[in-house]
């Protein structure tokens, strides 16, 4: 009886893992396969064929493309991850009035809904002559998130506070204690924020269809998002370049999952982050 | 001493402080006075008072986007909950490679969302997707997944369970904290399998799934890019896209392609007063099943 649980159980995980990984399989595929092929089902194409990937390259500034996403991703991630922790430390290590409900103000904020800001939001950089350029898209970064607040301050919360003590002591100021001490000791909290805002700032739909009008200043999902329009349901019915980019936009992150695959299941693990 | 402590912390924390006048408080006050306006961007807003809430009520639409949003949500949530307490409860009974097949359930969540709008038009395709293909090895013939107005939304759910992965490593990890000795005792008991799942494991890990019953259901409420994308846009003139407009679409319609910003503000803060209510009925509701170890807070 136990024995048969044990092969109904990896039964299970085994067909699961099918299903979770084939669309992986089937996309990859079908971005090697002549447009005539693409819905056979295959894995391995009858006729195998790099012209998919040549094509996109022709039809879409792919390269710009990609600079202009890693170009956001970069300075939102670094931006966000300074500025967070940053103030998570301000929180965490100094005692001061208004602590309390300040801190509660930061959690407060992770309650509104993203849609009740995100007219006045748009409205400001329309003031400011951004709207079209890549600004928006990182530069509200530069003030930190509730959501990495959070995190850093739970992380810096854990640490026990005699060196800090002891550095003050010899006589560092404020910001050494900060970059020499505290910084360094939260390393996995700051890797894990540089992660997920890598990702959460990589995948973007939104801001990039509200701010990006000009096709030279796209970020990849929104590029491939255009490419659908023209390629997929609404014109030609080219869906082989529609899969192809998709596998462009997609095996970034995949390679980004498996540089930090460690940090990401235990940042969602520990922070229930989604 | 007490005010040099002050100013450090206040240095900290300046950032947020900047950010939270500039792009929340002032933004919360401007989205209220915009929703009692006329507003294109172009020209000035023209005070209206309550014309756009009293329009909200009688506009077609907004009933159809919050029937959409509410069946999706209702559909969504619980086939989230089920599938991934179900895929952790697998991964904690099995001793060997469980790492691997953790990784194999997780790496469908990095896929950007627009990508998997992509994929449900194309493996969802009633003629020749994955999906219906599958099906007839088993002789059923699959429905219209991604035209017919019915079948829209279980496909839209369908799809949005390959990205479970998230929910299953917070459950992995609540199902590795609930103590042996609990599991040993029930054994002596004689109690089992189905018994200690639903009297065990259950309540043990009840934090976990209220916390997630309430994070599902208020992204689910606000779900925008995988139907856009799928659904919505410049491209798609071929079909009716009426049974995929989600709330936050037409939110995003009426504020970015009509330049209604008045009306959209009203539209976002009734997301926001829906969104608060549930949260508020889930919470009470659900509240007295959730047990707490060490008491409830």
């Amino acid at each position: 009886m136990r024995r048969l649980g044990k092969v109904l159980v990896w039964a299970a995980l085994i067909a699961f893992t099918v299903a979770f990984i084939y669309p992986f399989i089937w996309l990859l595929s079908a971005s090697f396969k002549p447009r005539s092929e693409v819905f056979d089902h295959r894995i391995l194409p009858e006729t195998f064929t790099f012209d998919n990937y040549i094509q996109v390259w022709h039809e879409a500034p792919l390269a710009l493309w990609m600079f202009n996403t890693l170009l956001v991703t970069v300075l939102a991630a670094v931006a966000v991850t300074i500025t967070s922790a940053m103030v998570a430390w301000g929180f965490a290590y100094f005692r001061f009035p208004g602590r309390g409900p300040l801190f509660g103000l930061v959690l407060a904020t992770m309650m509104l809904p993203g849609a009740v800001t995100m007219i006045p939001v748009f409205l400001i950089w329309n003031s400011l002559g951004m709207v079209g350029t890549l600004t928006p898209l990182w530069a509200q970064n530069l003030f930190g998130s509730a959501f990495y607040i959070f995190l850093l301050r739970q992380f810096f919360l854990g640490l026990p506070r005699e060196p800090f003590e002891a550095a003050k002591i010899d006589g560092a100021n404020n910001w050494r204690i900060f970059t020499r001490i505290a910084l360094p000791l939260c390393k996995p909290a700051v890797v894990v924020t540089l992660l997920f805002e890598f990702q959460a700032a990589w995948t973007d739909l939104m801001r990039p269809l509200i701010y990006l009008r000009d096709s030279t200043t796209f970020t990849v999902p929104r590029g491939l998002k255009a490419l659908l329009d023209q390629f997929g349901f609404g014109g030609e019915w080219h869906w082989e370049i529609v899969m192809t980019a998709s596998v462009i936009t997609t095996i970034p992150m995949i390679i980004l999952f498996f540089i930090g695959q460690k940090h990401f299941v235990k940042g969602i693990a520990t922070t229930g982050g989604k | 001493m007490r005010f040099i402590e002050t100013r450090a912390a206040l240095l900290f924390i300046s950032p947020w402080l900047i950010g939270f006048l500039i792009f929340t408080a002032w933004p919360v006050i401007n989205s209220a006075y915009l929703s009692l306006t006329d507003y294109d961007v172009i020209n000035d807003p023209n005070f209206v008072g309550f014309d756009n809430y009293v329009t909200l009520f009688e506009d077609p639409k907004v009933g159809l986007a919050l029937r959409n949003t509410f069946i999706y949500t209702v559909m969504s949530v619980p086939a989230q909950l089920i599938v991934s307490l179900g895929l952790a409860l697998l991964l904690n009974s099995a001793t060997k490679a469980s790492g691997f097949f953790r990784t194999a359930f997780f790496l469908p969540k990095m896929t950007p969302p627009v990508a998997i709008g992509i994929l449900l038009l194309m493996l969802f395709n009633g003629q020749s997707g994955l999906v219906n293909g599958f099906l007839g090895v088993f002789g059923i013939d699959g429905p219209a997944w991604t035209t017919d107005p019915d079948w829209i939304k279980p496909g839209l759910v369908l799809m949005n369970l390959w990205t479970v992965g998230s929910s299953v490593v917070i459950m992995l990890a609540a199902l590795r904290g609930v103590p042996q000795e609990l599991y040993d005792s029930a054994l002596v008991d004689g109690a089992g399998w189905w018994k200690r799942t639903l009297r065990i494991t259950v309540p043990m890990i009840s934090p976990t799934l209220f916390f997630l019953f309430i994070v599902d259901s208020i992204n689910a409420l606000q779900s925008f890019t995988e139907a856009y994308t799928a659904f919505f846009g410049s491209g798609n003139t071929t079909y009716s896209n009426d049974a995929a407009l989600f709330y936050a679409i037409y939110l995003f319609q009426q504020a970015f392609e009509f330049l209604h910003m008045g009306y959209a503000s009203a539209l976002a803060w009734l997301l926001f007063i829906v969104i608060m209510a549930i949260t508020a009925v889930q919470m009470l509701v659900t509240r007295r099943f959730v047990h707490y170890e060490g008491g409830n807070p």
